[in-house]
């Protein structure tokens, strides 16, 4: 953490930006996409791995006060344009969910920091579950451009909640699908299937977000594969989302060296052999 | 344009408008003007090292937050040269926020901060006393009276003592800060607090209890404020629910100089310039020329309470 800078050292700009809704809906039964435009280029400035803070619309009955951290699912076409994949969970995404079309939504950023990744990679590996796919959509999406070979490890509660080609969509990739009905999704099946595929394909990179299991499984697979980095986007409880209020740390070990970090700031994304275990306290 | 300029103590501020400790670093520079602030006031610094407290550390309740931070602190040397520089260059007045567990280590740790880039101390006494069981300093008279003079025998720099709203008698809290010596009042802490999920059955926080701040204690925080101001004659800088430049109005006419925003930066992190604009235009809008002028003007009518009586004994 450096907290050491000039006052003359450039800044990049952080701002409440106000958004008009250009599409919004169900993509099945518990995720919706939400794609929003602002004047400002945010497109362009926005990097895979980075998140909005939202502010969710207050209701006759219901009226959420911090602003909701997420996941960029995609960038563009146009220079102001943002998109958003959630699950309706909780007071927040649940009064998201009810703004329509043509309607207005404040968000704040771009914010936290990207995924490492470069373009001389040969192949890259992504293991997601659930909607944790939508932080790691934009990477797949940059991966394509350069023509790295993708491949692709979901983890879904069932078929209905699977959402494969909205992780692609439309990039090339070897593709993997696991569910829990089945068994295929569970640790150990889920051990041999990425054993397999570190030991075969030797990724230059892999990617994670959305399931601590899968997250701790591969660091332990990984410590097989000094050469591959691994990266996994996370989540905490936050409420600033800049690094000031120091709501979001979570403990690391770098390099031997035990260290609180702020997900938001030195994060979202961290090496995957850099996180601990221990995940909750409270 | 109205003349913002504001006092506190001898220190000349050019607006009211200044962060709350804690809710704000410098990472903010990225999203408003550092030099458009009153001061800049840092998260508070504790000579101890310490990790702060178990996450959740905030939790979100209506009209407000809940937060159990725990002051995290890597002491003050770290702090002093790897903490302070960022915020001296701007122009602006740094004000450093003190955290400390007893009397004693509060006036080490301020002595130790009285260096010539820093604009004042704001010495934290609502964080708890481990010489009074973890009792906040600031619930009773006489250990805000013994913190406070503990400071002031060791630094002459302007000094701020930063008051909790959980005390039972405010006034007398204040006015042994004012007799110990202290230079400001800063009113007020967060409100103590708590929160559950009624499906996990697990506190919200990490910590159990934390602190409530954001709109729900604006009018609590309102209220200490005007209390202090019948209470003192130091300046008072009110703190508790700013949202806007109506909010800042409001807690000057109760009797603040100064204003402090904290939690309304986690919604907007570029509001205080905001309010800034807010206030002149308030100023313009209602012929005020200099905002100082605002402080402690409140309408009372004293004589209402016996008009009423008279009033009222009309009814049968």
């Amino acid at each position: 953490m450096s907290e050491i800078m000039s006052p003359c050292e450039k800044a990049h700009g952080v701002a409440s930006y106000r958004c008009r809704i250009q599409e919004h809906g169900w993509v099945n039964r518990r995720y919706r996409y939400i794609r929003v435009e602002s004047e400002a280029a945010l497109a362009r400035v926005t990097k895979p791995g980075q998140f909005y803070q939202l502010k969710c619309p207050v209701t006759d009955d219901r009226q959420p006060f911090l602003l909701r951290p997420m996941s960029v699912y995609g960038t563009g076409p146009g220079d102001g344009q943002i998109e958003f994949l959630y699950n309706v969970t909780g007071l927040g995404t649940g009064t998201l969910a009810t703004l329509e079309c043509g309607d207005h939504l404040d968000i704040v950023g771009p914010l936290g920091n990207q995924f490492t990744f470069r373009p001389e990679y040969e192949r890259v590996l992504f293991v997601a579950r659930g909607v944790g796919l939508a932080t790691m959509a934009p990477l797949v999406q940059r991966a394509a451009r350069s023509g790295v070979a993708i491949t692709s490890v979901l983890s879904a509660r069932s078929r209905d909640d699977l959402l494969d080609k909205a992780f692609l969509r439309g990039a090339n990739a070897q593709q993997y699908i696991t569910f829990d009905h089945d068994g295929s999704s569970a640790v150990e099946a889920m051990e041999i299937l990425l054993a397999r595929l570190l030991e075969e394909q030797r990724p230059d990179a892999v990617y994670t977000c959305g399931s601590h299991r899968l997250l701790m499984l591969l660091q332990r697979l990984l410590a097989a594969h000094p050469r591959i980095v691994g990266e996994a986007a996370l989540e905490q409880r936050m409420a600033c989302g800049m690094g000031v209020c120091l709501s979001c740390v979570r403990l690391f070990d770098c390099g031997g060296e035990r260290q609180f970090l702020r997900v938001c700031r030195e994060g979202p994304v961290f090496p995957i052999r850099d996180v601990l275990g221990e995940v909750e306290f409270g | 344009l109205a003349d913002l300029s504001v006092r506190i103590g001898e220190l000349v501020l050019r607006n009211p408008v200044m962060p709350a400790s804690g809710c704000f670093a410098i990472e903010y520079r990225e999203a408003l003007d550092l030099t458009q602030l009153g001061a800049l006031v840092i998260k508070s610094v504790s000579p101890a090292s310490r990790a702060g407290n178990p996450t959740p550390r905030v939790a979100e309740t209506h009209g407000g937050m809940l937060n159990s931070i725990g002051i995290p602190s890597k002491g003050l040397d770290y702090y002093r040269h790897h903490v302070l520089p960022a915020y001296t260059g701007y122009g602006t007045p740094v004000v450093v926020s003190i955290s400390a567990d007893t009397a004693e280590s509060f006036g080490e740790a301020c002595e130790g901060v009285s260096l010539p880039e820093v604009a004042a101390i704001e010495a934290n006494i609502s964080c708890p006393n481990l010489e009074a069981d973890g009792m906040a300093f600031a619930m009773s008279p006489e250990t805000t009276y013994k913190a406070v003079r503990a400071i002031r025998s060791k630094t002459a720099h302007p000094f701020w003592v930063k008051l909790t709203p959980n005390a039972s008698n405010i006034a007398a809290v204040a006015r042994a800060a004012e007799d110990a010596g202290a230079d400001a009042i800063v009113m007020g802490n967060t409100v103590l607090g708590m929160a559950i999920d009624v499906r996990s059955r697990k506190p919200k926080l990490g910590n159990v209890m934390g602190g409530l701040s954001g709109p729900a204690i604006k009018p609590i925080a309102l209220r200490l404020v005007h209390q202090c101001y019948r209470a003192v004659r130091i300046p008072i800088i009110g703190c508790g629910g700013i949202q806007t430049a109506e909010d800042a109005a409001e807690f000057m006419l109760a009797g603040a100089s100064a204003v402090q925003v904290g939690t309304a930066s986690f919604r907007d992190p570029g509001v205080m310039p905001k309010i800034v604009e807010g206030l002149e235009r308030l100023c313009a809008e209602t012929g005020v020329a200099c905002v100082r002028e605002l402080t402690g003007q409140v309408e009372l009518d004293r004589q209402l309470s016996d008009r009423w009586l008279r009033f009222a004994q009309q009814s049968g």
